[in-house]
């Protein structure tokens, strides 16, 4: 950590650590922030870049480690405190009253005073800065980027000098993010520090001075955009031991069991995110796996897969051929179709029934659990048995509600209530996310066995390792787009990394 | 600054038991209030909630003398009907996570289309016109349901505000009616309909009291109510919306779907409440029908454990205060407010016992609060 000679660091995180039981979120992790730099934090999905914000803000403590501020030892132990040391945070997913209007969404953040005169500063920062806003608009009133401004007004009237962007341009488009990159230039001239969270490669090559580098919430460089390239730095975030793993041996894929044609559907909400004219084929006997950092249209594609969300036309989604892409879940299920939605607790399973009752939620018609309307619950204490046996589901009770389960044990029972039914179509959203490795393997060696008995098995996931571990072909899914699935043996960690930050194979080629 | 922690582990027992502390703290309360008011307390609580509950005893313990000591079972009975039916209904809709406040208006509606059978339908055996002018009634109150269902499910519009707004639409549609159209032309100047014919009365089940019919019905609803919520897929469907509505679309129940079926059950319970009201108590249509049972129930639902058999249970105790209520305003000569404030009381007293048995208070410095 070098800090030019006669000059203190702004902000300095020496060996910081976060334990959450045994997994380190963040592994003596150090950063050095000086004043007016524009300085990006990298790192995939769980590499441990919010928990490390989370903690210099205030929101989390670090369990060894220590933070500096002007060459002081600090701790930091409520947002509030940060924001009276001057550092201020603009989070990924703001909060806004959306009843108020702007002023008084940000009075609610600072000190009491005169409306007026908060007006008047309000429209003071917003001159200085560019960010065009009228403090008098009610706020459902104001589009996305517009929101961001309030949250951004709201941490500049509090004089900062470390401002935290946590992935500020998920939610904007090219246009506004042109407006935010020269506010973010303009206060860096006029002294403050941005510490700029992105896995946007291009995004941090054009903006910032500095990186740091995060994998596996460990420290792994430091570079300067301006120097490295694109294809370096996906290189650095993903790692390059990931090619070496070992992958399900040959299989000779049949027919397409599960089909994918022109799926587009609009956002939905303000974090929404549109889909693109997604095609893919998933073949009996094989592992397709979606690759693609956090919110790049995931959840919206597994809600159309899943008949959460129906698609246009009944042709756009085919299981085994039959067009049921305007089918609910339940007629889906019925043609043989089975799914593992990402969020165990309140999606896939809900925590205060019990693990019977959960059966239910997914077996009621397509297993005859509830046949005829009448829950028999012999036959969902049975399913119950089988599941846990085959799965090794430890729990205290015979039957205990989903909630006392470890993460674990309750998604090895939600991935077994779906396997054991046998099913043709198999989709699977983060089957092993927070999982412990010895569940990770039992899931994905149970994956690996369905797609051999001749099933399609669809995996999404933000896991590079697990995705080139199981899956035949890979495809990438970036902005609501997905790339061409290719055999997983032509993909290396560059190139799906380079996808999965926006970039294309033809690109990379050159 | 005031903070609500879950703990972790709350008590099982006092999640039980959380309708018998709440009664509890209900009596100290009310004792405190009583006294205030001048009255004695432990006497004035006896003839609020324990007299009404000795009767019932003598009523059971002494064969011989049942003829002296039946009105107050029966009055309690009477009162308990409509409670039941409409707590039970009520109990589905607030599992679902939908929150009917407007029962009384639904009530009210069936009053109406109730009185409408009855007083222009045709005239016959009751086995025909009873059912009629139960399913007019039932009908009543779930078209009113149905108007806070097709808002919520289209726009997303609260049905707390549009149940409870309605509610005053109802009263004065019926005020309109029996003031204006269906005012009986003998009945020199007051606000009343003409009187029912008997085929529209329903029959009285125990000779001298004013027991009726609507007891097996309401305990026939609920146990029923309580079967299909324990047993059948529907009942599982409203559990799991009410629980995590995204679950239920992963296990592919209709969000909307279900917000009608619980509206338009507990609106048209409410309904077949009112016109088995008017029917039984009163054999017109006035003004005042006692739709306040409407909000009373909200009380039995929860008491009940939001359970439709446990309404039953709730059903019984509320209609001990309406009763003891009674008692007081001859006795005691204490208003008729005073019941609503017991009853008052016994929600709030619950809904904290069931807040508080979950999460626990922590109190911050205003400093941190502020900042």
């Amino acid at each position: 950590m070098d800090t030019p000679a006669g000059q203190t660091a702004l902000f300095e995180a020496r060996d910081v650590s976060k334990l959450f039981g045994t997994f380190a979120a963040n592994d003596k992790v150090s950063l050095v922030v000086q004043r007016g730099e524009k300085h990006a934090l990298l790192g995939e999905n769980g590499a441990g870049k919010s928990t490390l914000v989370k903690m210099m803000y205030g929101v989390m403590q670090p369990t060894s480690g220590r933070f500096f501020w002007r060459g002081q030892q600090v701790t930091i132990p409520k947002p509030a405190a940060a924001r009276e040391m001057g550092i201020g945070m603009v989070f990924q997913h703001f909060s806004v009253f959306e009843a108020l209007n702007v002023a008084e969404n940000i009075a609610l953040a600072l000190p009491p005073q005169s409306m007026r005169g908060l007006s008047d500063s309000i429209a003071e920062v917003s001159e200085a800065y560019g960010l065009a806003i009228d403090p008098e608009r009610a706020v459902h009133t104001l589009s996305v980027g517009e929101k961001q401004r309030v949250e951004i007004i709201r941490c500049l009237l509090q004089s900062p000098q470390l401002l935290i962007m946590d992935e500020p341009t998920s939610v904007l488009t090219p246009q506004e993010t042109q407006v935010l990159f020269s506010t973010l230039n303009k206060l860096a001239e006029d002294g403050c520090a941005i510490l700029y969270i992105s896995h946007k490669l291009e995004e941090v090559k054009t903006l910032c001075d500095t990186a740091t580098i995060l994998r596996h919430g460990k420290l792994v460089a430091h570079c300067d955009p301006g120097k490295s390239s694109a294809r370096e730095m996906a290189e650095l975030m993903v790692g390059d031991n990931i090619a070496n793993l070992a992958r399900n041996g040959a299989t000779q894929p049949g027919d397409a069991r599960l089909e994918i044609t022109d799926l587009t559907l609009p956002a939905v909400g303000d974090f929404g995110t549109a889909l693109d004219r997604i095609s893919l084929e998933v073949r009996a006997g094989e592992i397709v796996g979606i690759a693609g950092i956090a919110g790049e249209g995931q959840p919206e594609l597994m809600d159309a897969l899943t008949g959460e969300r129906l698609a246009g036309t009944p042709g756009t989604i085919r299981f085994d051929g039959v067009p049921l892409g305007r089918a609910g879940p339940t007629d889906r299920r019925a043609a043989g179709a089975a799914f593992v939605p990402e969020e165990r607790n309140g999606h896939a399973a809900i925590s205060d029934l019990t693990l019977s009752e959960n059966v239910i939620l997914a077996h009621h018609t397509a297993e005859r659990v509830a046949g005829g309307g009448w829950i028999d619950f012999g036959k969902a204490a049975d399913w119950t048995r089988r599941i846990r046996e085959a799965f090794d589901v430890r729990a205290g009770d015979e039957n205990p509600a989903a909630g006392s389960l470890s993460g674990g044990n309750l998604q090895k029972f939600v991935v077994g209530r779906e396997i054991l039914r046998k099913p043709g179509v198999l989709i699977v959203s983060q089957p092993t996310w927070g999982v412990d490795a010895g569940a990770a393997a039992v899931i994905r060696q149970a994956l690996i066995d369905l797609a051999r008995d001749g099933a399609a098995v669809l995996v999404i996931s933000q896991d590079l390792e697990e995705v080139f571990a199981i899956c035949d072909r890979i495809a990438v899914i970036y902005h609501g787009t997905l790339s061409p699935a290719k055999p997983a043996a032509e993909m290396t960690a560059e190139t799906v990394g380079l996808l999965m930050a926006g970039g294309t194979l033809a690109e990379d080629a050159a | 600054m005031i903070l609500l922690e879950p703990r972790e582990q709350p008590s099982r027992l006092l999640a039980v038991l959380s309708p018998v502390v709440a009664i509890g703290l209900m009596l100290f309360a009310g004792g405190i209030m009583l006294a205030a008011m001048g009255q004695p307390p432990l006497q004035a609580l006896y003839v609020y909630f324990f007299q009404p509950v000795h009767e019932l005893w003598f009523y059971l313990v002494r064969p011989e003398e049942r003829a002296m000591w039946i009105y107050t079972p029966s009055e309690v009975l009477v009162k308990a009907i409509p409670l039941a039916l409409i707590g039970a209904g009520l109990t589905i809709c607030f599992r679902a996570n939908v929150w009917n406040i407007g029962a009384a208006g639904q009530y009210t509606l069936g009053a109406i289309f109730g009185g409408a059978a009855a007083l222009y339908g045709p005239e016959g055996s009751p086995w025909l016109t009873l059912p009629l002018y139960l399913a007019a009634g039932a009908f009543g109150g779930l078209l009113w349901a149905a108007i806070p269902a097709f808002l919520r499910t289209r726009f997303n519009a609260n049905e707390i505000l549009v149940s409870l707004m309605l509610t005053y639409v109802a009263t004065l549609l019926l005020d309109w009616l029996v003031r204006g159209p269906w005012k009986s032309p003998t009945s020199f100047g007051f606000p009343v309909s003409a009187d029912f014919t008997d085929s529209y009365l329903l029959p009285v089940l125990v000779q001298g009291t004013r027991l009726h019919l609507g007891l097996i019905l309401a305990i026939v609803i609920a146990v029923a109510l309580a079967v299909m919520m324990a047993r059948t897929l529907r009942g599982f469907r409203v559990r799991v919306i009410g629980a995590a509505p995204r679950a239920g679309a992963f296990a592919g129940f209709s969000q909307s779907g279900t917000i009608w079926f619980v509206l338009l059950l507990s609106g048209g319970l409410a309904g077949l409440a009112g016109a088995i009201e008017v029917s039984a108590t009163i054999g017109k249509l006035q003004p005042e029908i006692s739709a306040s049972y409407g909000f009373t129930a909200i009380i039995v639902a929860f008491l009940g454990r939001l359970n439709p058999a446990g309404a039953l249970l709730g059903a019984l105790i509320l209609a001990i205060s309406y009763i003891g209520g009674e008692n007081a305003q001859i006795l005691l000569k204490l208003p008729k407010n005073v019941t609503g404030i017991f009853q008052g009381m016994l929600l709030f007293f619950l809904l904290a016992c069931d807040t508080l048995i979950r999460y626990r208070i922590r109190w911050t410095s205003a400093a941190a609060g502020a900042a």
